[in-house]
């Protein structure tokens, strides 16, 4: 099912009637460095280490707003922003449509983490193929209950899977990257306040880290 | 017997005899590699070391001083192909950091950090290579391997003087290999000091591991560019 095709009465999330938000609140809000973040095929840790910038996290809302993201729950980017952190590689479709709306909405693309970089832990599976995988989780599982036929999960709701697992700039073009798994806070914070400053993307060895 | 050279337009008093790259570590210029071990013959197949010597890129481990020589180290043409090199050797093996042993000792990962490499640009091969483990002390990750060829040259079977490690094939068929019998004959310290030579986390001591926890690894207490300026040896 594709989005065209939903009928015209469903109302999404996003669409939903909300109470306008107060004039001076929003113009507050539109005056600051508009951001968004994502996961893709991760595990959402990048975006804690994001939280884990602690009491610098207070000081970084001063100057940018949060639009959609894990933390406001917002679905889609409203119009053009500035900066887009992406975390976790690509598995899926959706995750490929996910990714072409951040590009499409976003000045700049971050890659944050060893996922969006080279695919991480889930592109173990590429040295694998996709089938086997499929067939250990679901066919050959030893935990499948052995009464029912073996099924392999499939629905027009659910993803389609890659083949393989790819890192988001084989996808897109990408603008930077935070290497980590996860980054650490500190290094988050120090890209997105040397942007935000106007210093330039850098990633001296002091603060690069791989693991 | 001294002469001047010239590293990044800085006159430079080195000995005669000496390898470019230790030459330019005496004098506090870091030259990023990973085949090359100070004090042991020149191997020359990493190319991580690359420099320009009197207008010609060439490895610097390869290279004797000459008086009069004018070496960029720091150029940024230079330094983009050293990192391109390192980036290439991601793209080519599985080096997986968040799940590796030698990771935060691995000379690989220390040498990305230094040419400030963030993603490598090149498609990823994610080649498959099988682990050996037939040996009784040593593991054998063979898709990390970088193909440096220091185990090959520089650890040996101490009676014969037999090669242990050995690479096995051409392109991407190429594979490390091990002679069982000689690595059984090596000694607890000898494994461990083949798998401190090892740049990567292809040789991997069995019964240890994750000695020091994050933040007091080997190159998190001292980086690696600090080790090599200070004249360490591995």
């Amino acid at each position: 099912m594709t989005l065209d095709s939903v009928p015209k009465e469903v109302i999404f999330s996003h669409d939903m009637p909300a109470k306008a938000l107060d004039p001076e609140l929003r113009k507050a809000r539109e005056a600051k460095v508009q951001i968004a973040t994502i996961s893709l095929c991760g595990c959402w840790g990048c975006n804690l280490s994001l939280l884990d910038t602690d009491e610098a996290l207070v000081d970084l809302l001063d100057k940018v707003h949060i639009t959609r993201s894990s933390f406001t729950d917002i679905k889609r980017i409203p119009g053009q922003i500035a900066v887009g952190l992406i975390e976790g590689g690509v598995a899926n479709d959706e995750n490929i449509e996910t990714l072409e709306h951040f590009r499409e909405h976003c000045d700049i693309l971050i890659a944050t983490g060893a996922c969006a970089i080279w695919g991480g832990v889930p592109s173990m599976r590429n040295m694998h193929g996709l089938e086997a995988c499929l067939r250990e989780a679901y066919v050959d599982s030893p935990t499948r209950p052995v009464q029912s036929a073996p099924v392999v999960p499939h629905h027009p709701d659910i993803p389609k899977l890659t083949k393989k697992v790819y890192p988001v700039h084989e996808v897109v073009q990408i603008d930077y990257s935070i290497p980590g798994c996860p980054p650490d806070g500190r290094t988050m914070f120090k890209v997105i306040d040397d942007l935000l400053s106007g210093r330039g993307f850098s990633m001296p060895p002091d603060f690069n880290r791989f693991d | 017997m001294s002469f001047t050279i010239t590293i990044d337009k800085r006159k430079v008093l080195v000995d005669e005899g000496c390898t470019l790259i230790d030459a330019a570590a005496d004098n506090g210029v870091f030259i990023p590699n990973l085949c090359y071990t100070r004090g042991k013959p020149c191997l020359g197949t990493c190319r991580v070391c690359s420099v320009r010597v009197n207008g010609k890129v060439t490895a610097a481990c390869t290279v004797p001083v000459q008086p009069g020589m004018v070496v960029d180290v720091n150029e940024p043409e230079v330094a983009e192909m050293r990192k391109l090199l390192v980036e290439a050797l991601f793209s080519e093996g599985n080096h997986n950091c968040p799940s590796c042993e030698k990771s935060g000792r691995c000379e690989l990962q220390a040498v990305a950090y230094e040419v400030e490499m963030t993603a490598s640009p090149f498609p990823y091969r994610f080649p498959k290579r099988e682990r050996e483990d037939a040996a009784d002390h040593i593991f054998l990750e063979r898709d990390r391997c970088i193909f440096c060829q220091r185990c090959v040259e520089h650890v040996r079977d101490e009676e014969t003087g037999q090669a242990i490690f050995a690479i096995h094939g051409r392109g991407t068929k190429a594979r490390i290999e091990i002679d069982v019998g000689l690595a059984n004959k090596l000694t607890p310290e000898q494994v461990h000091a083949a798998a401190e030579l090892c740049p990567v986390g292809c040789i991997l001591e069995k019964g240890v591991g994750f000695e020091d926890p994050m933040g007091s690894r080997k190159f998190d207490v001292k980086s690696l560019r600090r080790r090599m300026l200070e004249g360490e040896t591995s």
